[in-house]
């Protein structure tokens, strides 16, 4: 990359009980983008930005349901919005349950199976490499990502499961056999139907540092890192 | 007004944490074919009116009490008995 590129601005949202921001805006800084930290009680969305990323913790404790509160933060009101528009929004573990909760994103997700928080690294298919989350690998490539998370386990009924294998919406999968959380179809990350709302339970953030193994997270961060720049470059 | 709402989670979703219930009790000698684990909430409202108290309820479960793609819900008033699914 050379230094005269566009560093795109990709903030990361703070909710009380976040806990994986500061790793996901080193992340994407270290990509080339700008990644600044947005608190929830913001109602809007700093001017330039080109794509969003709610982050994995532990927002109010899990309460109730994981995401079910943090949804109504003033914030999302500006992400839907932004959605709406066609921005892009990555939705990490925790982020994507916020998201699927937020009606963003299809399906739910319920406590894992085992009853167990797993931590470990997975091995994952790409399914679809054509989107803005996933355009730096190539389809049908396996990627590894850490997984760290005990309510990973993705829901949705056989005609929604359908539909979404059908529009091509289900962009990740865990490997054959390596499913850690009982996600219907080994399904790991899903898109929206327009493609620019992306979540998923693994998290890229944590892989992209040789010194911590794979680096194979940069892959997601990185395409939406590249999507973003180009979102700017449409929007001038 | 006071009111229960209990929340299940929908036939057919897995519910790893009632399997796990089912199972300790068969443990313990209980012939248990199956066991659901939901969750209770116990709402008291400003409204004395039970229609109103209904109405508002149901809003509640719909935005926020429940996941309508993997959770029903039950709500009863606790001042006359009523009880609506």
């Amino acid at each position: 990359m050379s230094g005269t590129e566009p560093r795109p601005l990709v903030p990361v949202i703070v909710f009380p009980g976040s806990n994986d921001d500061r790793d996901a805006s080193l992340a994407l800084a270290g990509l080339g983008a700008q990644a600044p930290r947005v608190w929830h009680t913001d109602e809007t969305l700093p001017d330039g930005t080109a794509a969003v990323v709610l982050p994995g913790g532990f927002s109010y404790g899990d309460y109730l349901r994981c995401g079910a509160i943090a949804r109504f933060s003033p914030i999302m009101r500006a992400v839907a919005a932004f959605a709406a528009d066609g921005g892009l929004v990555l939705g990490i573990c925790n982020g994507f349950q916020i998201l699927t909760e937020a009606g963003l994103l299809p399906g739910a997700l319920r406590p894992n199976a085992s009853l167990e928080f797993v931590c470990r690294d997975v091995p994952l298919v790409v399914e679809n490499a054509d989107t803005p989350f996933t355009s730096r690998c190539e389809t049908g490539e396996v990627i590894t990502v850490p997984v760290k998370h005990g309510d990973g386990c993705w829901f949705a009924d056989a005609d929604l499961l359908d539909e979404l294998e059908e529009a091509g919406q289900i962009v990740l999968r865990y490997a054959a056999g390596a499913n850690p959380n009982g996600a219907v179809a080994d399904v790991a990350g899903v898109a929206n139907a327009d493609g620019n709302v992306f979540g998923l339970m693994p998290h890229p953030e944590h892989a992209v540092d040789p010194l911590l193994g794979s680096i194979d997270g940069a892959l997601i961060l990185g395409s939406l890192v590249d999507a973003a720049r180009l979102a700017v470059v449409a929007s001038v | 007004m006071k009111a229960t709402v209990l929340v299940r989670p929908k036939p057919g979703i897995l519910d790893p944490q009632g399997q796990a219930v089912g199972s300790s009790l068969r443990h313990l000698g209980f012939e248990v074919e199956d066991a659901r684990v939901g969750r209770l909430v116990d709402v008291e409202l400003a409204t004395e009116n039970r229609d109103e108290a209904l109405a508002q309820l149901e809003q509640m479960c719909e935005r926020l009490l429940t996941n309508p793609l993997i959770e029903s819900y039950s709500i009863a008033l606790a001042s006359d008995g009523t009880e609506r699914e």
